[in-house]
């Protein structure tokens, strides 16, 4: 049984090695379009994989994980238009500094969200996310308020120039392969099996000793410095920062893409970013009512799907299993008569 | 070195390992628990009974940190634990199970357990190493699965299990963090007749050196546990002695056991 289970285990493990393999060798050889589209979701899914370490592992539903994107990709792009800081060697720099604001934020926001949970931790979460979008839009003189700021140019490293969409492309893919491997790391280590025990019955870990507020503000804190590396990568991947990074929606597909792909499983909000993105592009050249069938997935996903996509293979089993059991009697029986 | 460690463990031993100073609490106008002064030394086994709604769970949700209580003191080895929270009592070697399954459902029995294991472990805030790269635990976890005859079951998951099933995981979950004190909350409620007399043989076999404090409703259990009963009532402690004096108690027989 349990060598099954880590059978099983590993052979998910190289399915996701060889999907990302795939992605290395398939993306930089379509076109310029296809390229961006893939950067942008591999940028934003770590957003979406951040928000699942608190939504999937911790049963944390925040509705104000966009911030933490909003802060990395506003600092990147005030450190890149007014200081010209970041637009070389010292990007590595920048990206230490959006994983420091990120945290940094959440330690602040942790504070007050952290005493809540269910539906009072969503609306908290959402009214400190709306804040940060009410900063962006109204401190015109740091934030260019609703215009935003536009970043003229990507990082150079010596003769690779980032400006190149494949060499860009690299470097956030790069960036996106450690993110998934820390943060895998993290959801199998004590901690994160500690969260997930949180997730599943608080009071018991209370019993067992765990400090579970302090585990749930590590977790948020992780979470948001997250947030803010997949910001700088945005900033530069979008080429422009604005209050529409923060909106209430960016939140909500965050959110949702983690539901669609499998709330708890990392590479399921991956999945659900790469699609939401790759609709996203592909209806709205169809039809002006695209929003509505993104809409639709989103709810037929909830009702039918729980589990997300991730999910299907263990539903298939499921009725496979209850199948051939139903099935056992069945031809039993013609064989009795004869 | 022994010389010395021998009186030291010797005026160690003489402290209660938990003790209850007028220990009160109230819901808005209700008194759930009132006044109530207990001790348990280590190794002794109690028993707490009383009717639904004398205080019994409220006493153990104040022992256990996870209310405050409105006045009195619960001093665990003779430090005043009244206003810390539930984790840190915990850390001084007191656990507890609960009256409703507290488990974790959608996790197997044997993450349950490596979760209880960890629980005391400063290495459960590593987040570098994946929890598979600690042999100790696994191991530990194995043998207490082992003792209590999980290991065939230790991949399912915990809500795949019958009553019985969980409420014995309940008592290993509450063993894995090799406790100093044990308080148990009806181990015993919703078990069959048979299933009960294998739960106290269970509770029986403990370390020796274990505090046990049991509440209880099966008086099978009560009276083969424990040497020493204390009857609660209305949020009172009406009545506190060996086994046998309460069972021959009138006013105990009058308020509960005459109920039966």
């Amino acid at each position: 049984m349990s060598e099954r289970a880590m059978t099983s285990n590993q052979t998910k493990i190289l399915a996701v090695l060889a999907a990302l393999v795939a992605v290395a060798i398939v993306v930089p050889n379509t076109n310029s379009f296809l390229i961006l589209l893939a950067t942008r979701a591999l940028a934003f899914s770590i957003l979406v994989m951040s928000l699942d370490i608190l939504l999937g592992y911790t049963g944390l539903a925040s509705l104000g994980q966009a911030a933490y994107l909003g802060v990395g990709a506003y600092l990147t792009a005030i450190l890149a238009t007014k200081y010209q800081f970041g637009l070389g060697y010292d990007f590595w720099l920048v990206l230490l500094f959006g994983i420091m604001v990120g945290g940094a934020l959440a330690a602040v926001f942790g504070l007050l969200a952290i005493r809540a949970s269910g539906v009072y931790f969503l609306m908290i979460t959402l009214a400190l996310g709306q804040c940060v979008w009410g900063l962006a839009y109204r401190w015109n003189s740091l934030t260019g308020g609703d215009n935003g700021i536009n970043l003229r140019q990507r990082p150079k490293f010596g003769a690779i120039d980032l400006s190149n969409e494949v060499a860009f492309f690299f470097l956030v893919f790069v960036i996106f392969c450690i993110s998934l491997g820390l943060m895998y790391t993290l959801v199998r280590s004590p901690f994160g099996r500690s969260l997930a025990g949180i997730r599943e019955r608080e009071l018991r870990m209370k019993i067992l000793g765990y400090n579970t507020w302090l585990h749930k503000y590590i977790a948020f804190i992780i979470a948001g410095a997250f947030g803010g590396l997949s910001g700088v990568l945005w900033a530069h991947t979008a080429g422009i920062v604005s209050p529409i990074n923060i909106e209430l929606t960016n939140s909500v597909d965050a959110l949702l893409m983690a539901v669609l792909g499998g709330a708890g499983t990392l590479v399921g909000g991956v999945i659900g970013s790469f699609i939401v993105f790759g609709l996203r592009e592909y209806l709205s050249t169809l039809v002006p009512w695209w929003q509505y069938v993104l809409g639709i997935i989103y709810v037929l996903t909830i009702l039918f799907l729980p589990t997300g996509l991730m999910g299907i293979p263990e539903r298939i089993r499921q009725r496979r299993a209850r199948n051939g059991n139903a099935g056992k009697p069945k031809q039993l029986a013609p064989a009795a008569t004869s | 070195m022994a010389t010395d460690a021998t009186p030291n463990a010797s005026s160690e031993s003489a402290l209660p390992a938990l003790e209850l100073k007028g220990l009160s609490k109230s819901f808005g106008g209700l008194h759930a628990v009132r006044g109530v002064t207990f001790k348990l030394m280590p190794g002794d086994r109690k028993a707490i009974i009383g009717p639904n709604g004398a205080g019994k769970t409220t006493l153990f949700n104040l022992i256990t940190g996870i209310f405050p209580s409105s006045s009195g003191q619960v001093l665990l080895y003779g430090r005043d634990v009244t206003a810390w929270s539930s984790h840190r009592r915990t850390a001084l070697g007191m656990a507890r199970t609960f009256q409703v399954t507290h488990l974790f459902p959608k996790l197997t029995v044997l993450d349950n357990v490596l979760l209880a294991i960890k629980g005391l472990r400063p290495s459960k805030y590593v987040m570098w190493r994946f929890m598979s790269s600690y042999p100790d635990v696994y191991e530990k976890a194995h043998g207490l699965l082992e003792r209590a005859q999980f290991m065939d079951r230790k991949d399912t998951e915990v809500r795949f299990l019958s009553h019985g099933e969980q409420r014995q995981l309940e008592i290993v979950l509450g063993l894995a963090s090799d406790p100093k004190i044990l308080l148990l909350d009806e181990p015993a409620a919703g078990l069959s007749s048979g299933e009960s007399v294998e739960m106290s043989e269970f509770l029986q076999g403990l370390d020796p050196k274990l505090a046990i404090l049991l509440i209880e409703h099966d008086m099978d259990v009560v009276f083969d546990v424990a040497s020493n009963i204390s009857v609660l009532h209305f949020g009172e402690m009406l009545e506190s002695g060996p086994a046998e004096q309460i069972r021959q108690s009138a006013k105990v027989r009058e308020i509960y056991l005459g109920t039966e």
